[in-house]
């Protein structure tokens, strides 16, 4: 394509129906490729035991039936993974959305060495890579008393995410401080101004927080795993995992599992697909 | 003034001001996400650094000082120094990656329909459960356990193309595993670059595409001159993240081959080390050396970043017209 004697004039591409035609093909080529995997667990997630052991991957099954999602849901302890991780969602969203705008709010409108060197702590702490610190979190962790229990993970979450607090700065230097000034002005305390100023305003900021935290917990397999190996305490990522960790594996029941887990995030996508293009995005560049 | 208002009206008076309240609410509102980031980050990291040197269990009982020791086994002993090894593996990759995510986000910014289908379909993979991708490639690579005993998915596609089928997962081959490890892990990220080149490429102002339409300049050479120039930074971010994402690589190869078959990764190495095989100090030596490693690339990356700020729009604009003249001359 690089022709370099065709700069001067402008130039009437023969080529230009091939290169839209490429284009399309790359494309579906990407899907293709996205889709192909998917399709043999939605197929092989309807098919019985049986079937599923004789026929071939792309073979349709007989029937479409839904035991295999009704054993995952209920035997198969998908509803239990999913009740938990709502429950560490809900949780951990309100404690980060609260503890975040908080410190957000300090540092960005107190400036001071004070909020400065604090600021800065928080900014050292994002270079400590999260999976490999565990080795000694984990001690603390025990030491607590929080192994086994719903409060590990939910403390970590909140604890340790600097990235929603740099969201948070983000968006709170954009919004004018002369806004808290006229506060000031009508006699609002600091609470006050943070409660009926700044948290209002910081709405969109809270919605791009909330999806990359869904997101990341949701899909979380690590935290959970190391600090909650209680069979009642599984959530989505764990129960998968439980399924192909076992000996006698049912990939039939194992497939509509997946298929379960990754509805209510298909959902999401569906319906929020635009904030999550930019709630991401901002998200990795702050990092 | 302020010394002056706070001996007429005594400590809780001078709370009410402003200038107190600066100070409870700071207090108040700081407390609980400092105590926390101390407590989950900066003890335990300084844990880590004290542990490294020492020969610790998993109770720490008795450590006993080492020095160097734990830092020499990672960096003689092949167990543990291969996993640098496949890194590379995963680094290389992203190289792809991002070169595909690139060529699939600049044909998303031309005009094209379905637009958004493509978009979304590219991107979901992202948002799926990590441990759910895993076991979708289990089937797609293997024939997995006896109830599965037809071919996986990739080698059902190969047949009915008349190709043999491969044993992909091959004990025998970590290349071939490590190979395919890095192909679900572009499978699976990929649609998040192609969100971010998007981000870039649409950001480009209108203005230079003009200027560049008016210079004659073919689609080549729009990329070459507007385009790439426009979104170096994010690519430079890409592949800085590249690294600390090829370093730090875990979920994938931990379910689908448990870090068997040499597809062991650093991370997985420290993990098992910790809390399966109980040495506490050599784990916390890795986990240290990581943190080197990722300082180092941080690093980096403010250095190439500061080179690249203050890269506006209008000097590209100059350099392009510049450069598209000199071209024309030619």
């Amino acid at each position: 394509m690089n022709s370099k004697g065709h700069t001067r004039k402008k130039v009437i591409y023969p080529g230009v129906v091939i290169i839209s035609l490429l284009k399309y093909l790359v494309l579906i080529a990407g899907c293709v490729m996205v889709l192909l995997p998917l399709l043999v667990i939605i197929l092989g997630a309807f098919k019985d035991s049986k079937e599923f052991a004789n026929t071939g991957v792309f073979e349709l099954p007989a029937s479409f039936r839904f035991d295999n999602f009704k054993t995952a849901f209920f035997e198969g302890k998908v509803l239990l993974g999913l009740r938990n991780t709502a429950l560490i969602i809900v949780i951990s969203c309100f404690g980060t959305i609260l503890t975040g705008t908080m410190t957000a709010f300090v540092i960005q409108r107190f400036d001071g060495y004070f909020t400065r060197a604090i600021k800065g702590a928080f900014l050292l702490a994002t270079l400590l890579p999260n999976i490999s610190m565990q080795v000694t979190v984990f001690q603390i962790v025990s030491k607590l008393g929080l192994y086994n229990t719903m409060a590990a993970p939910i403390i970590l979450y909140v604890g340790t995410d600097i990235i929603s607090i740099y969201i948070f700065m983000q968006f709170l230097s954009q919004i004018p401080v002369s806004l808290d000034e006229s506060g000031i002005m009508d006699g609002a305390s600091y609470p006050r101004i943070y409660f009926s100023i700044i948290l209002p305003n910081l709405k969109p900021a809270i919605a791009t927080v909330l999806i990359i935290k869904f997101v990341s917990i949701y899909n979380d397999f690590y935290t959970p795993q190391l600090y909650m190996q209680d069979e009642d305490l599984l959530v989505v990522s764990t129960v998968l995992y439980k399924y192909i960790s076992s000996t006698s594996i049912k990939w039939e029941v194992v497939f509509a599992g997946i298929i379960i887990c990754i509805l209510p995030t298909l959902t999401i996508f569906l319906f929020l697909q635009k904030y999550i293009y930019s709630g991401l995005v901002s998200g990795a560049v702050k990092e | 003034m302020k010394t002056k208002s706070r001996r007429n009206i005594g400590f809780s008076g001078w709370l009410k001001t402003y200038e107190g309240q600066k100070l409870y609410v700071s207090i108040l509102f700081l407390v609980i996400p400092l105590a926390l980031l101390l407590l989950f980050t900066f003890v335990p990291a300084f844990n880590m650094v004290v542990y490294s040197f020492q020969k610790r269990d998993q109770f720490g009982v008795d450590p006993e000082f080492i020095g160097l020791d734990n830092y020499k086994t990672i960096f003689t002993n092949p167990d543990y120094f291969i996993t640098f090894k496949n890194s590379l593996y995963y680094l290389f990759g992203s190289f792809i990656q991002q070169a595909l995510a690139l060529l699939l986000a600049s044909i998303l910014c031309s005009k094209i329909y379905a637009k958004g289908l493509f978009k979304g379909v590219l991107f979901f993979p992202y948002l799926m459960n990590g441990v759910a991708v895993s076991i979708i490639f289990l089937r797609f690579f293997t024939k997995g356990n006896p109830p599965l005993t037809g071919e996986g998915t990739l080698n059902s596609v190969l047949m009915s193309f008349g190709a043999e089928p491969v044993r992909w997962m091959d004990p025998a081959k970590p290349f071939l595993v490590n190979c395919c490890l890095v192909f679900v892990s572009v499978w699976r990220y990929i649609g998040f670059d192609i969100i971010m080149y998007i981000g870039a490429i649409q950001s480009i102002s209108p203005d230079l595409y003009e200027a560049s339409d008016l210079d004659g300049a073919n689609p080549w050479q729009r990329f070459r001159y507007i385009v790439f120039p426009s979104i170096k930074p994010i690519i430079s971010l890409q592949l800085i993240l590249a690294v600390k994402g090829a370093i730090s690589v875990f979920e994938i190869p931990y379910i689908i081959t448990g870090g068997n078959y040499g597809s062991s990764t650093f991370v997985i190495k420290t993990i098992e080390t910790a809390f399966k095989k109980k040495q506490v100090g050599l784990a916390s030596a890795m986990a240290v050396v990581l943190l080197i490693i990722i300082i180092i690339v941080t690093l980096i990356q403010q250095f190439v970043f500061k080179d690249e700020k203050d890269d506006s729009d209008a000097k590209r604009l100059r350099r392009a017209k510049k450069r598209l003249e000199k071209r024309g001359k030619a």
